[in-house]
């Protein structure tokens, strides 16, 4: 089931959670919606299962405006943050729900709706506890009931707020892998929200990266780490280090002195450099660098975290080191990104738009 | 102080947030004296008067003709408040809980509005309603509708003193468990009524009986509001508690003592109902967090 989100935005009271967010999902896509808390990716999944009405826009399930169709119509399968689970019913009772109060009509026999509800206990791995209650389970058991129960009601949308949220790491990267399976096995349209970009980019095809009730980027685990179109981007997703900084004549300056970076494109004036700590190199001698006093370090796994004061207005940034590499407090470092961006003040907002499809554009305030 | 380092190991050191065996001693007399003197004996006492002469006597004053239409009376009364402040609390306890709307905090207010004012003041009210000098008791009287001094004024008085109980007890029950089982029921597919009745109720039934365990003990035993709206007909509109005050003024004290004994007996049977409620299901009444 194709998905499409058209323009739509909400507000509670008058606290604007979403400003005019437009989406395309693609059937049998697992994408995320990831950004920090606040940034409106619950709301944007609870308005596409119907348990929030939008204030302005349009939700579409396959062709069809969905905006008329009741929560119980829309078919959406949704796994809570805390699951959920009907703590009276066992396991069995709680994945058969939704196919037991279907109208008489539609509803499979009783010996039909056992028969899947014991198979979806396998598909989830969970055979053998059917006649166990909620709380005789442990996290993990209870998130994968609560997938189950989501599965039996065959959905045309699988919708999952931080599915994994309440658990802890290992049980995590464990559920991550077969979540996964499970979407490939079932084919089923998904999304899940995240606060946590190491689940996204591994798990989904594409990410929707989120900030402040608009989309920020879509695109793949590689597009949105490697070429983040904004600042906000850039930072939230993998380490980053930034300085104020300065485009003139195509270079990149820090104060009075030139870094040697090219500023491809980007017109003159103020800005802000980005880099990996771990995408430089160390230079000798500065002629176009950026050098700094080295005041703090620490180890890193494998890697040395480095912490220089650049410039007049001693600005921090981070960079990494390998470990083997002799740094002294006070010492002087010199380095060069060797992957950066310059994010013009001036551009941002022009470039931003520019630089991702129309269908995401961001306009607005 | 200095650290005592070579103080004896058989001394068990206090823990700094404990109150010394003296003064946990002397707060545990005082709340068992005042229990046993305020509490416990005059519960004896009633039973011992009622038994003053004999079971014979005993169960001949519960057989008069008044006593038992004033125990009949009772049981009817209970029979229509309980189930209608069965309906309200869960139906304000649901609208409180669950959404939010203007005029809430007015509503949860008024709900706790029984509580605080005095029932005779509430009997008063339902006087002032339909008595024949208010503006709908011509009416009433015109149409042969008796409400003050019968039973629907019994009715209505009884119902206004007990209505917070089941709400009171549901409310923060049903606000500690949010919305989430509901949400997940209806994009389940279940209508609205399948929501409420295969999840809602089933969370809060043991919360709702304990609700229902002191309203019934209340709607017994309520004297004030009853008492200005009865008008005191014998064998009529005399409930339990009325009655006892009738034979206690006619010196009558075994008949009195007798009744009066039915109603602690009644209030010792709630007692040990809600002890086991609390103690089996705790965690579902209280709004505590669950276990999960």
């Amino acid at each position: 089931m194709d998905l499409s989100i058209r323009n739509v935005s909400k507000a509670f009271e008058q606290f604007p959670a979403l400003r005019d967010v437009s989406l395309d999902i693609r059937s049998g896509e697992l994408v995320a919606l990831l950004g920090p808390s606040g940034s409106g990716k619950t709301t944007l999944l609870r308005l596409i299962a119907g348990l929030e009405r939008p204030t302005r826009g349009a939700i579409f399930f396959g062709g069809e405006d969905a905006s008329r169709r009741s929560v119980q119509e829309r078919n959406v399968g949704f796994v809570f943050q805390h699951y959920a689970l009907f703590r009276h019913m066992t396991v069995a009772d709680n994945i058969a729900f939704g196919l037991r109060v279907r109208p008489a009509a539609t509803r499979p026999s009783d010996r039909e709706i056992r028969r899947r509800a014991s198979e979806l206990l396998d598909l989830v791995q969970l055979t053998g506890l059917e006649r166990r209650y909620p709380h005789q389970l442990s996290g993990g058991q209870r998130q994968r009931v609560a997938l189950a129960r989501a599965l039996a009601i065959e959905p045309q949308v699988l919708l999952l707020d931080e599915p994994f949220g309440a658990l802890d790491a290992q049980v995590r990267r464990e559920l991550r892998r077969w979540l996964r399976e499970i979407h490939d096995a079932t084919g089923h349209t998904s999304l899940f929200v995240t606060h946590d970009q190491e689940e996204a980019l591994e798990l989904a095809d594409r990410v929707v990266v989120m900030s402040e009730g608009r989309i920020e980027q879509v695109g793949t685990a590689d597009e949105v780490y490697d070429r983040p179109t904004s600042p906000f981007v850039y930072g939230f997703i993998g380490d980053s280090s930034t300085l104020a900084a300065r485009a003139e004549h195509g270079t990149i300056w820090l104060d009075d002195r030139a870094t040697g970076l090219k500023a491809d494109g980007a017109p003159d004036g103020q800005g802000s450099l980005y880099f990996r700590p771990h995408d430089i190199t160390l230079v000798d001698g500065c002629g176009g660098c950026i050098a700094g006093i080295v005041s703090a370090v620490r180890r890193v796994a494998g890697n040395r975290r480095v912490e220089l004061a650049v410039g007049g207005g001693r600005e921090r940034v981070e960079i990494e080191l390998p470990a083997d590499q002799p740094v002294a407090l006070g010492g002087r470092i010199a380095f060069r990104p060797t992957k950066w961006r310059f994010y013009s003040d001036a551009a941002a907002a022009a470039e931003t738009a520019e630089a991702v499809p129309p269908a995401y554009a961001l306009t607005g305030s | 102080m200095a650290l005592d380092i070579d103080a004896p190991a058989a001394t068990v050191p206090l823990r700094p947030t404990t109150e010394t065996p003296l003064a946990r001693g002397i707060l545990i007399a005082v709340a068992l004296a005042f229990l046993a003197f305020f509490l416990f004996l005059p519960l004896v006492i009633v039973f011992v008067e009622a038994f003053r002469r004999g079971a014979g006597v005993f169960l001949a004053a519960l057989a008069e003709p008044e006593t038992l239409a004033a125990i009949r009376l009772t049981l009817l009364v209970a029979a229509i408040s309980v189930p209608c402040n069965l309906v309200f609390g869960v139906a304000a306890a649901w609208a409180i809980a669950k959404f939010e709307f203007k005029g809430k905090a007015f509503l949860t207010t008024l709900i706790d509005l029984p509580f605080s004012v005095s029932p005779v003041i509430a009997g008063l009210v339902y006087v002032l309603l339909f008595g024949a000098g208010s503006a709908l008791g011509p009416w009433l009287k015109s149409h042969g509708i008796e409400i003050l001094f019968a039973v629907p004024g019994i009715v209505l008085a009884t119902i206004f003193v007990t209505f917070p109980f089941v709400a009171r007890e549901l409310i923060p029950l049903m606000q500690e468990q949010g919305t989430g089982d509901e949400e997940a029921a209806i994009a389940l597919g279940a209508s609205g009524w399948q929501t409420f009745w295969y999840v809602t109720l089933p969370n809060i039934k043991w919360g709702l009986l304990y609700g229902v365990l002191l309203c019934n003990a209340r709607a017994m035993g309520e004297f004030g509001a009853v008492s200005v709206v009865s008008g005191h007909v014998r064998g009529l509109t005399n409930t339990m508690p009325l009655q006892v005050e009738i034979l206690y003024n006619e010196y009558n004290f075994v008949a009195a003592f007798a009744v009066a004994s039915l109603l602690a007996l009644l209030a010792l049977v709630t007692l040990v109902l809600k002890t086991i409620l609390e103690m089996r299901y705790g965690h579902a009444i209280a709004g505590a967090a669950a276990p999960h």
